[in-house]
Formats: structure tokens, sequence, C-alpha cells
């Protein structure tokens, strides 16, 4: 027993070794459970499978609530790579009807996406047809990791309205990048109101938890379901567009190339907005979309310009009517005054041609028969009135601002994606060029749409509404109304121009003028008392063809513009289409002889040798 | 044939001990539930469940505690040979008319139960060595007695070994604290933690370059701990002498200088002076032993080249003498391997399980890591996961304080033995439940090699549960006798 008390100090090694062992897994404890996040979000990767369940994407109707857009199943097959091994792969490339090195090629691509996960399922093919979906659907269980995801996909009742409603495709990463709503293989609108509209459209995804087991052995709901969301479906979308007017004025375009746009004056509602050439949307769903889209984008005709906001053109003769409001507004003009037309504009040794009508000749009948020297005399006192304005540029500073306050110069803020802006030159611009030693004459030709100035079909539109409504217009947009929800108050507040609505009835007069004696006779149409101002719009090539007009003078239903490139005279092409455009809607249908009309205009093709534009 | 004093045994057992013994049952049994849950699944009792045998289990243990505690304690040191020796021949036999379960023949059947003659065979052991040590004159100090215990060790764990279950024949190795306790020389226990601490840092840090030099950090940093190690173990063993002093200044002075020269002349492998640094050491003790004919001098000359030695078979040991999977777990344990998938899953899986548990857990049957299965053994061997990832920080560390109250009362009571027999016996218990604690949780969490053992106490089954249940009982019962004889004298 003596050498036993030797030893007893060794309880308290041994007793320490056991409290610091204890100590030490505490310490680790502490660290695995409260220090870190990812454990936890390991274990929910693991555990919980997260099916999404996609909303059906709203309809699109024409403003009499017509069915244009709807939605039809399709199926997309995925692939989880970490449970897709086995599988005989000569069989499953003959049953989706693919060659072996496309099978690795898909593979290799799925594997090199961004956001690529082996555990998750990815896009392997995306809407299957029907038929060729029920032959795999025998043969699924076969192939390990390969699933159907039930999608819908777009249908078009008609070929019509391809720019406005746009269409819809697979994201891409600049898309999953902007918004984390999206995941690889999700659809988005791609132009047009499915792109604008594309938060109310799309709705909201749903998503049920799902317990996975190691074997990927779904087990239940995650808690009965009490964190999973239904999906809420988009809503659906009323368009403004008429489809019967729609349905017009693409045939009025054919062979053509140009575009019409219509609007309701008192809303700002666009009517109808057709561009030519066009396409069929239908071509643009399913898998076939991104080979059309390529042609599509490789045509030199531009099919996929929407010309109604996208194409820039001088505004030609139209913009006269800017100019005559502009003026009488700074007190440049009276009513009264007249100005001296010998075939034009002849001042300084610089000619500009006018062709021939009575002169001298005051504010109404120079609209009327569209005299090149009276605006131009109207820009040459406005721009020379140092009593007025202290220099050139003060002068064209204030001449910029009334043309932006009625929509020019910048973009209108459509509800479309991809609208330009056009042109008005500023004294900057023109400091810069010049090398500030410019006049009234060296820019002379902007007084009559020439020059610089562009805008497009769209403004030139709005022009229109404008004049129809005496000095107001609301922004054009082409959404009436969304189901269960409201559309954006922006584009349901009047803007005013800076010209007082006493002007306005001067240029009301002097379309109305042009229609009954000036040049756009042929726009008179019984029992309306139609408004109307043409345009021809000099450029490279032949004269650009233009109409904007307005109907009826004093209770507005309709403002159009045609503009057909190089169509010629306005009287050529702009003012019979703009014609039939009010009469279609105005009446609900066309007189017999406007028929005839319509079907000479719609065989009148113009040759496009080399595309410039 | 009770007397009087030992005639209610039942009522002197240690409280403490059985209260956290039940808690512990308890615990586990609620911790089995959430494991082997199915979802929609209810029935805990249901003789089908593991949960509802386990039950079973348990109830029988009960029984087997309270019989424990009505035997006359005397038995049990005088049966304690034959038992042994039966059970050696269990063991020996076993592998024979075992089935195969996983590459392990351990497991004997009788109907419907298997048993795991393993399992008895600690307790079986401990109360050999206990009877062993007990005998008069007995020394560990005393080589050839300490061969003698070692051998009673070496038995089973031999036998064990021979029906592949490696886990439970290491269990064996907790005697050896028992040992230190009983006498074994410290400098075993010292030397076994050296080598452990040689082999994890030489291996873990032999990529790493020491700035300067041509020398690793894993062999620069064990030759300066075996240089610090002999002038220790100098300082410790001749208290009296210069020597310590000695080796520590100039082994030090050596090793700098090379560093320094490394650093600012030109860059060589230090190793080379630190390795002549120790054999320089252990030749100067050896010189001193032979001068002043100590053998503890000669005993430190062995332990530096020794040391020195190891250091430089490690990393054969490593990739030559371990089978293939077993060098991935070392790697992947000291982190020079992520392998999630292969040996590093079971690890990473459980680690998430208790990781994800939080600071109070998911609740009981929350559990998603255990309950999907992705944990595998979750009701055996990774019990320890399901408590962690239902019950949180606040469950396992109750559970871990638990084990260590258990443990330091274990301790206490064993030091209380009037004979040393009920202190040796005592001793192994606590030391065999330590080092199950102490593997089964450290492996769980990636602290300590994957080695299948189970969790004293959580683990599902009978066999480990009533192999634990004896091995506590018995001791509760010399406790007990112990507690009478010190009122009667």
């Amino acid at each position: 027993m003596s050498d036993e008390r030797n030893f007893v100090g060794r309880k308290f090694v041994l007793g320490g070794i056991a409290v610091v062992v204890i100590i030490i897994y505490l310490i680790r404890l502490f660290t695995l459970q409260l220090m870190s996040d990812d454990y936890k979000k390991n274990a929910d990767s693991n555990a919980f499978l997260k099916e999404i369940q996609y909303p059906s994407r709203g309809l699109i109707m024409d403003r009499q609530g017509r069915l244009m857009v709807y939605n039809e199943s399709s199926y997309n097959i995925m692939v989880v790579m970490n449970e897709q091994h086995g599988i005989d792969t000569l069989d499953f490339c003959e049953t989706m009807g693919m060659t072996k090195d496309e099978y690795i090629q898909r593979m290799l691509e799925i594997k090199a996406r961004p956001n690529y996960s082996r555990f998750t399922p990815q896009l392997f093919k995306s809407q299957i047809p029907a038929e060729e979906f029920s032959v795999l659907r025998e043969k699924l269980f076969r192939f390990n990791g390969f699933s159907i995801e039930k999608r819908s996909v777009r249908h078009y009742t008609t070929s019509l309205g391809a720019h406005v409603l746009g269409d819809v495709g697979e994201v891409n990463d600049k898309d999953i990048e902007e918004d984390d709503y999206y995941q690889s293989g999700d659809y988005i609108g791609k132009l047009g109101v499915e792109r604008s509209y594309e938060k109310q459209l799309r709705g909201e995804k749903g998503m049920r938890i799902m317990l996975r087991d190691v074997h990927g052995r779904i087990k239940g709901h995650y808690q009965d379901g009490k964190y999973d969301k239904a999906p809420v479906p988009g809503q659906d979308i009323t368009l403004s567009i008429d489809m019967d007017l729609q349905a017009l004025a693409e045939k009025l375009l054919e062979g053509k190339l140009g575009a019409i746009v219509a609007i309701e004056p008192a809303t700002g509602e666009v009517l109808c907005m057709a561009s030519s050439p066009t396409y069929d949307p239908r071509q643009m769903v399913g898998r076939d979309r991104g080979k059309n889209h390529r042609l599509l984008s490789q045509d030199p005709m531009k099919p996929l310009l929407n010309r109604a906001i996208m194409g820039t053109y001088p505004p030609g003769s139209t913009f006269k009517i800017t100019q005559a409001l502009l003026g009488l507004q700074e007190g440049i003009i009276t009513p009264d005054i007249s100005f001296p037309c010998s075939h034009g504009f002849n001042f300084r040794g610089l000619h500009l041609g006018c062709h021939g009508h009575a002169s001298p000749i005051n504010l109404v009948p120079a609209i009327g028969t569209s005299c090149n020297a009276y605006f131009c005399w109207n820009l040459y006192r406005m721009f020379s009135n140092r009593s007025k304005f202290a220099s050139v540029q003060d002068a064209m500073t204030c001449w910029k601002d009334h043309l932006v306050a009625m929509g020019f110069g910048y973009k209108l803020g459509i509800d479309l994606p991809g609208e330009r802006r056009g042109m008005i030159p500023n004294a900057k611009y023109y400091d810069d060029h010049y090398n500030k030693s410019w006049n009234a004459l060296t820019v002379i030709s902007i007084s009559i749409g020439q020059g610089e100035v562009t805008a497009t079909p769209l403004q030139i539109a709005n022009l229109a509404a404008t004049v129809a409504n005496r000095g107001h217009y609301y922004i054009p947009h082409v959404v009436h109304s969304i189901k269960g929800g409201q559309l954006d108050s922006v584009y349901l507040t009047p803007r005013r121009t800076n010209v007082d609505r006493r002007w306005y009835d001067y240029a009301v007069a002097g379309m109305r003028r042009a229609v009954l004696s000036g040049t756009c006779r042929a726009a008179n149409i019984p029992g309306i008392e139609v408004c109307g101002k043409t345009g021809t719009a000099q450029n490279r090539g032949h004269d650009h063809s233009a109409f904007m007009g307005f109907a009826p003078m004093n209770d507005p239903k309709i403002a159009v513009v045609a503009y057909i490139e190089n169509g010629g005279f306005g009287a050529v092409y702009g003012v019979p289409i703009g014609a039939l455009i009010m009469e279609q809607y105005l009446n609900g249908k066309l007189s017999p002889e406007s028929e005839k009309k319509l079907e000479t205009l719609r065989n009148k093709h113009i040759t496009y040798g080399d595309y410039v534009r | 044939m009770l007397d009087k004093d030992n005639r209610y045994p039942i009522s002197r057992a240690d409280w403490v001990v059985i209260l956290i013994y039940v808690l512990l049952l308890a615990f586990g049994w609620f911790s089995i539930c959430g494991a082997s849950h199915e979802i929609g699944d209810t029935d805990f009792f249901s003789w089908d469940t593991r949960t509802g045998k386990q039950l079973v289990w348990i109830g029988l243990s009960f029984c087997l505690g309270f019989v424990l505690l009505m035997t006359d304690d005397r038995y049990f040191e005088n049966l304690a040979d034959l038992l042994y020796w039966v059970m050696m021949i269990i063991l020996l036999i076993t592998p024979f008319i075992a089935k195969d379960i996983k590459g392990s023949k351990s497991w004997i059947s009788l109907g419907s139960v298997s048993l795991q003659p393993a399992e008895f065979a600690k307790c079986i052991t401990a109360l050999a060595l206990a009877k062993l040590i007990n005998h008069y004159g007995f020394s560990l100090d005393n080589m050839r007695n300490f061969f003698r215990a070692a051998a009673l060790v070496l038995l089973p764990m031999v036998l064990i070994v021979m029906q592949r279950e490696t886990g439970s024949a290491l269990v064996f190795l907790a005697f050896f604290f028992m040992f230190y306790r009983e006498g074994m020389p410290g400098s075993f226990l010292f030397t076994a933690t050296a080598a452990v601490a040689y082999f994890v840092i030489g291996i873990r840090f032999s990529g790493d370059i020491v700035p300067y030099t041509h020398t690793a950090v894993g062999e620069f940093v064990v030759l300066i701990l075996i240089w610090l190690f002999t002038a220790g173990m100098t300082a410790v063993y001749c208290p009296r002498t210069n020597h310590a002093r000695f080796l520590f200044l100039w082994g030090g002075v050596a090793t700098l200088v090379a560093y320094l020269v490394s650093c600012f002349v030109v860059p060589f492998d230090v190793a080379w002076v630190q390795v002549a640094v120790c054999i320089g050491m252990a030749a100067y003790m050896t010189w001193q032993a032979l001068g002043e004919r100590l053998g503890k001098y000669a005993l430190i000359a062995f332990f530096t080249l020794g040391s020195t030695a190891f250091l430089y078979t490690a990393d054969y040991t490593l990739n030559n003498v371990l089978e293939p999977h077993q060098q991935t777990r070392v790697r992947v344990l000291l982190g020079m391997e992520e392998n999630i998938s292969g040996a590093g899953y079971n690890v990473n899986q459980s680690k998430i399980a208790i990781g994800s548990g939080g600071l109070e857990g998911k609740g009981f049957l929350n559990g998603t890591q255990t309950k999907l299965k992705y944990v595998p053994e979750q009701d055996t061997d990774f019990i320890f996961c399901t408590v962690g990832e239902e019950e949180g920080f606040i469950g396992s560390a109750a559970v871990l304080l638990l084990f260590l109250t258990l443990i330091l009362r274990l301790i206490y009571l064993s030091e209380r033995q009037v004979t040393k027999f009920g202190r040796v016996f005592g001793y192994s218990v606590l030391s065999i439940i330590f080092f199950h604690v102490l593997i089964n949780v450290g492996m769980v969490m990636g602290l300590m090699p994957v080695i299948g053992i189970p969790l004293p106490f959580f683990s599902y089954g009978g066999s480990s549960l009533w192999g634990f249940t004896l091995l506590l009982f018995i001791f509760l019962r010399i406790d007990a006798a112990s507690k009478a004889k010190v009122r009667t004298r």
C-alpha cells in the first residue's frame, strides 16, 4: 500500500484530461453550430427539393376583348446531372431523334451554364410537341435523372401585330443577372408588350418544398406544405389596338416599307401600329424560334424593326404645323400676315423651291397648300429677330423647347421597348457644326421638316393627336387596361404644349383647308370632317410619302399617320392610306369605293432596289 | 449468504450515477426516435421498430442492473478468472459461427436477436485485470507485472481484430488510462502522446516550407519538439544536474544559428542541423549513462533517437503500411484532402447535421439530415448527429456535460474504494466510457478518425447497452459493498 500514495495525484491528471477533452468538444460544437450558417444551408439544400410551379402567362386581348395571344401546353425535358448515369444513351438519342454527338454537345453546353448545378434539374430540351412527348413518356422510367416539366407556350390567334405583341423566349444570362426571379430555362418577354409588361404578364412562380431523402426519393411536403407558395397567374392585358384596324393597316402596307400609327386623341391610346415588312408572330414560338429569329434579323429589309417607333424619318411638310404654332405663340406671325412666294423662298441668293399657288399667302392657305416659302419666312423672322432674342442661339433654344414640349426630340415613352428619340437640333449642335457662324438661312430647311430634323411616325401621330386635342396630348400607349392592375399614371396625365389653345384653332383650320382644297383632297371622306396634312420628305433616294390627319374635326376620334418610305408625294400613298384607316375606324367598315381603293393600294408595290435604310 | 450490512446493497448504490444513467438512456431513446423515425410513422412502441426494440433493451437493462445490485459482490472477484477464459474461448470461436454483417464476423445470432460478445469482453477483461492487479505486491512499475497485465488486455484485442471489429478492439486501449492510475510509468503515456503529435504535425505540414530555408514546416517543428522534450525529460528525471540546461542551451543555439545562416547567408535544409542536434543530445545522454551508471539517461537517449526515427518513418508508415482506405481517412481527417463524396462523405454529412442544429436545434423529429438518411449509421455510431441536429447546442452540450459528470463522479467513487480490486475496476469502467465518448463524439464532429464504436447509452443496440450496464452496475455493487465496509469499520 506504500507505493499507492505516489499515484493518488494521477486522478487529477485523468480527471483533467476528461475535462479538457470535453471543453475542446464543446468549443467544436460551438463553432459548428453557432459560428456559421453554412451547415444549415447545406442541410437545407440536401433535404429540400424546391419544385417550382409555373404560373400561366397573362392573355392578351385587343380593344374589343378579342383574344390575340393565349397559352398552350408544351413539355420541357430536364436533366439532373448528378442522377444521370448508366442510361442507355443510344436508346435515349433514338427516342429524342438526335445523334450521339448532339447529345454529348448538349451535355457540355448544359455544364457550361453560369448557374449550373449538378443537383438541380437543368433544361435539356425545350418545348417538345405533344406527339414526341408521348413516345418519350413511355420510356422515361429508363432514363435516370431525366424528367418532364410541363410548361406553356404562347400561341397567337392571328398573324397580326407582331411588332406590338412581341414574343417570349428563354432568358439569357443578362436577364438572370438583372432579376433573380429568373432561372435558367425560364421564359421572358423579348419584344413588344411581352417585354414591357413582362412583370404583369408573367405572374409569380409558386414553389413547393418537398423533402428528399439521400436517394433522391420524395418523402412528402416540408412542414405539411406550410411554406409552399401557390403560383399567381399572370394578369390579362387588353390592348388599345383594334384588330380590324390593325389588319387593314398591315394590308395597306403590303409590298411597301413604312409604318402606320393611329391614336385616339382623347386618351393617347394607340389604335393600330403597323410596320412593314412584318412577320408572323407564330414563327417566333417553340423550338424554331432561334432559327427564325436569326433569319429575320439577317433580312436586309429589317422586318424586326418596328418602324413606327424605331424608324426616324424627316417629317417633311407635316412638321410645318409645329412651325405655324410656335410662330403664332412667339408673335412672329399673325394669322393675317402674308408672305410672298414666287415658286419658293428667294432671299439673299438662297432659293428653296415651292409649287405654284397664289402669292402672297397667309397662314391658313399656306398650310392648305403646304407653302414652303411661308414657313421659311416664319423661321427667318424668328431667328433674325434681335429685339426678341439676343442671339440666333437664343431663338434656336426657344424653337427647340417648343418642339420638345410637343413631343419631338426625345422618346415619348410609349409602353413598348426600343423607341427612338428622333432628332431636334439645338443651338449647340449648330455651334459645333458651323463653328458658331450660322444664321437663320443656314438652317432654313428645318422649317419645313427637312435637314437635321427627324422624327418617328409615332411622334408625328402624336402631333396630329395634339392638334386634334387643341394643345395637349397623352403619352401614346398600346395597353388599354390590365386585369386586376392599373395602367401607369404617366399614361393618364395630359401634357400641355407651350402653345395657347387659340393658336391650335388656326392649325386645325389649315389642316381642314388642306383636305377641302389643298394638298390632301383625297383624304376627304363623305360625311366626316377630316383634317390632314401631307408630307413629302426628301432624302437620299426617292421622296418619302407621308400623311398625318385626324377626324372628325370637332370631335376627334382618331389621329393617324401613314409614312411610306420612298413613296413619292404625300398624296400618292400617305393620303389614301390615312383616309382608309380613318374611314374604317369611324364607320366600322369601308365603302365599296374604298374597298376598291384598298385593293389598288394593296397591289401597288414599291421596288426597293439598293435598300439603304 | 448476505450478511447484515450487505443485505440491502441497493440502498447504498450511488444514486448520482443511477440518475445520470437513466437520464442518458432517456435522452438516447429519444435520439433513436429522431434517427430511425420514418415520416408519417408515429408508432414508437412497436416491436417492429428500432425504437420499440430499444425500449425492450432498456427495460431488460434495468432488470439486469437490479439483479447485479442484489448479487453478492464477492462473486465478481471469485469468478473473474473463469469468466475471462470462458470469454476468450467465445471470442475465439465467434468468427467461425458468426454471420457476416458488413464484413464483420462478430455477431452471434440467438433466434431473433444477435449478440456481440466483444461488448461483454470489455467488462470481463476489466474484472480479470482488477483481480490481477489486486494481488498483494503486484505493481505496474515492475516490468514483469506490467507485461502480465498488458497481455490480459492484448489477448481479447487480438481475438476481436480477428472478427474484423477493429473499432471494438481499439477500445481495450482505454485500460492504459487505468494502468496509468495504477502506477504505469507516466513516460508511457507521454511517449504515446508525443508519437501522435509527431505523426499529426509531421504529416499535416509536410508540404509547407519554413520561410528562407529548404525545410518542411512539419519536420522543423517536430525536431524542435524532440529537442524540447529531451531537455524537458532530462529536467524532470535528473533535477539536480546541469544536463537539462546544457541540452536546452546548445540545442537551441545550434538550431538558431542554422536558421540564421539559412536566412542571411545561403538557404539550406535546416533539418540536417536539427537531426545532428538530436543525435548529439542522444550521444551526450548515452555518454552520461555510461559514466554515471543511470538507466534513466539511457532511456532519455532512447526516447530522443526513437522520436527522430519515428518522424522519418511516419511518412513511410502512412504510405506503405496503412491500407489505402485508411490512408485516405487519415488524410481527410488531417484536412489534407477534401473528399466529400468518398471517405469524407459520412463525416461531412454528420458535420452538416450537427452544424445545422444551431442553438436550440430543429426540434424533436424535425431533423432533416437524419430523418432523410443523409447521415449513415445514424442510430448507432452517428447517433450524436441527431442530438446535435434536433436538440442543438443546448442539447448536445448537456449530453457532453452529463458524460463529464459521470466520468468525474466515477473517478470520485473509484478513489473511495477500500479495495484495489474495486478501484481498478472503477477506473476501467470510467476509462472505457471516456474512450467511447472521446472517439465517438470526436468522430462525428470530424476531430477523430472514423472508428465505428457506439456512444454509450445512446447508440441503438442491446449488446452495447448491456455491456455498459454490466460495467456500471457491477461497479455500483462493489461500491455499495465498499461503503458498507467503511461503515462497519
